[in-house]
């Protein structure tokens, strides 16, 4: 792959956070490689994008998501069981990419990439086309590796702050990542959050995290259910993502007849706001 | 290790230091060791087990003799310290055979603290009393439902309920896994067990032993029976695994045998993990054994062979657990019993001037459901 390929490449991280409207938030939307089913992933992420998804996070299923709740570690367990590997996930971003350039990240736990071997998993990342990694299980301390050949390869790696970490962790954390920085709301693992938990305390860490993450954009996640609790979360960030509440609504729909498109409009609504009510 | 948790175990390193240093601390815990746990345990001679096998004289570490019947509270009490010293509220555990959730109830009722352990559903099953002892020790015991439904997947629930409740929380590991500082620390607690064993020896022997066994799952027991011999190159050791229906079979938890390097719940060791990195679900007869991980130092220690370590399988180790409760009259747990079937291969190259340690981890009460299920046939 020519140099020039390899930068147009990460740079579709980027090109989605510049020359925005200040109001106009990026939406990230997370998914399970292989769930609900080995087919219907690629379908999926070509229609979140066209229902306002503008970067996707792909997860790599571990057995042990220690790091996920309920949702999240239901959707591992019925892509392990769909047989998903490695390597097709790669050939799904193949896939996409014959259609779309929308920035994929590769969200997973670090036991499958070393295992994969770290060397050849960035290689064949960035040659399928994905533009970025997530590793929660991975810190900084624990990442030097992984962050020079996510480097050599041009991915970029994006890393969590959270509530509890200090101000001098967030400036570090800004250091070291690239593409955008994870803001993990709430202490906890994922999993929508029931009233108004994520809002109440997510104010202060938010300042806190304008304060000292300069570098990059700031998404945050981990608990969004709908478009309110999204135009809230996210009023002073670059954007929110949304997980387990895609999920959830994947899986009261599939596999009906007509499940995509009750999803679609799910995540339309997610970005957009109201307008129609989905019928169940 | 999530991001989350990272201020934490930083705190808790610090914290642990400050404990080690600190003369007030060590003697709070050695003063429970003594007075609460029944420390210093006895370093039994194993006569008719000795006459059995007619070569090296055996002794028996009797960790069995600990309150709550095994090893496990000597790491309980001592991280149920740091948590005090910590100002944190709450317990959490993770447990196999029931033995760590028990010691953990048993040191938070002593403390008066909130005790929530998780244990998988299978294992409550298999440990039935275990689970009764727990709650009327005062403590929530959480069914955990998911993936194998033990051991793992209880580790993964106590971690999810860590990150949620970091602030108040304590979590303390039953063995030498997790994130550092935890195996050195669960180690540093245990290390009174082959200290005491080393003077044990040294009175009754006037000399040190030829050979150490203990089993390992995690491998608490073990590394503090080794740790504090293993400078001394004459004291030859073995950790012996379960290794299920056999190494050969996707039933077993032998780590070392067939495991190769991946990273769980924190540390990088061996692991039974398949080509795509999913672990694989351990299986051993024994709920204290069955984790498909196995803790770094033991890993760096095979690597290094300064220790041995072979599978024993569910037959064998059942086997031992008949032979010494009718040689000895001690029934030891069925995870015990792993280091004793080693006996069958090791005492015949044993001369009789030589001495052999079994670190007897536990006692069997717990097992006998199990026990008496295998001899009936059923």
């Amino acid at each position: 792959m020519s140099k020039e390929t390899l930068q147009a490449k990460t740079s579709r991280i980027r090109s989605v956070f510049q020359d925005r409207d200040k109001d106009d938030k990026v939406m990230s939307l997370f998914i399970t490689a292989g769930y609900p089913d080995l087919d219907s992933t690629v379908e999926l992420i070509l229609g979140f994008e066209e229902n306002g998804a503008e970067v996707i996070e792909l997860g790599m299923p571990f057995s042990d998501p220690l790091a996920d709740g309920p949702t999240i570690q239901y959707a591992s367990n019925v892509a392990i069981k769909n047989g998903i590997t490695m390597n097709r996930i790669f050939e799904m971003v193949s896939e996409i990419r014959k259609s779309s350039e929308i920035p994929i990240v590769l969200m997973g736990y670090i036991n499958p990439v070393l295992r994969y071997g770290v060397e050849e998993f960035c290689r064949k990342a960035a040659e399928s086309g994905v533009d970025g990694l997530i590793i929660p299980d991975a810190p900084i301390e624990e990442s030097s590796v992984l962050e020079k050949t996510a480097k050599a390869n041009n991915l970029d790696l994006i890393y969590l702050v959270a509530p509890n970490s200090t101000d001098e962790r967030m400036k570090l954390i800004d250091e070291h990542s690239s593409g955008f920085v994870y803001c993990v709301s709430v202490t906890g693992v994922t999993g929508a959050r029931q009233g108004d938990e994520v809002a109440k305390s997510v104010e202060r860490f938010i300042d806190r995290v304008n304060k000292n993450v300069i570098k990059n954009p700031k998404m945050v996640g981990f608990g969004i259910r709908n478009h309110e609790d999204a135009k809230i979360i996210s009023q002073k960030t670059d954007g929110f993502i949304v997980g387990s509440a895609l999920i959830d609504s994947i899986r009261s729909f599939y596999p009906n007849n007509e499940w995509k498109r009750n999803v679609f409009s799910f995540v339309k609504e997610l970005k957009h706001g109201d307008h129609k009510k989905i019928q169940k | 290790m999530p991001e989350i948790l990272i201020p934490v175990l930083e705190e808790l390193e610090t914290a642990y230091e400050t404990a080690q240093n600190d003369p007030l601390f060590q003697k709070e815990y050695y003063d429970l060791l003594r007075e609460y746990v029944g420390r210093p345990t006895k370093l039994t001679l194993a006569e008719r087990l000795t006459d059995h096998y007619g070569k090296a004289k055996i002794y028996l570490k009797r960790e069995d003799l600990c309150h709550t019947g095994a090893h496990k509270i000597n790491n309980a009490i001592g991280q149920l310290l740091l948590a005090r010293n910590m100002g944190k509220i709450r317990i959490i555990a993770e447990t196999g055979a029931g033995q760590h959730g028990v010691a953990t109830a048993t040191a938070c009722a002593k403390f008066g603290f909130e005790c929530v352990i998780y244990m998988g559903a299978e294992d409550m099953e298999r440990q039935k009393l275990n689970v009764e002892r727990m709650g009327l020790l005062g403590a929530e015991v959480r069914s955990v439902e998911s993936g194998s439904k033990t051991l793992k997947d209880a580790t993964n629930e106590a971690i999810r309920d860590w990150v949620t409740n970091v602030e108040n929380t304590f979590y303390i590991i039953g063995s030498v896994v997790g994130p550092h500082p935890y195996p050195m620390m669960t180690r540093n607690f245990h290390r009174v067990i082959g200290e005491e064993t080393k003077d044990q020896l040294k009175a009754v022997e006037g000399r040190s032993a030829d050979y150490l066994l203990a089993c390992v799952g995690g491998g608490s027991n073990a590394i503090g029976f080794f740790y504090p011999f293993i400078e001394d190159n004459n004291v030859k050791m073995i950790g012996i695994e379960a290794s299920g229906l056999g190494a050969e079979t996707d039933k077993t938890a032998a780590t070392l045998t067939i495991g190769t390097p991946g990273v769980l719940h924190g540390s990088l060791s061996y692991l039974l993990h398949d080509k795509e990195g999913q672990v694989q679900l351990a299986h051993s007869i024994s709920a204290g054994l069955d984790y498909p991980g196995i803790g770094p130092e033991h890993a760096y220690l095979h690597d290094t062979k300064r220790i041995h370590y072979y599978g024993i399988t569910d037959a064998e180790a059942m086997n031992a657990v008949k032979l010494i409760s009718e040689k000895e009259g001690i029934i030891p747990a069925i995870e015990t019993a792993h280091a004793f079937a080693y006996l069958e291969k090791l005492m015949p190259l044993t001369q009789k001037d030589q001495i052999v340690v079994v670190n007897c981890s536990g006692r069997g009460d717990k097992d006998m459901k199990t026990i008496s299920d295998w001899f009936s046939g059923s």
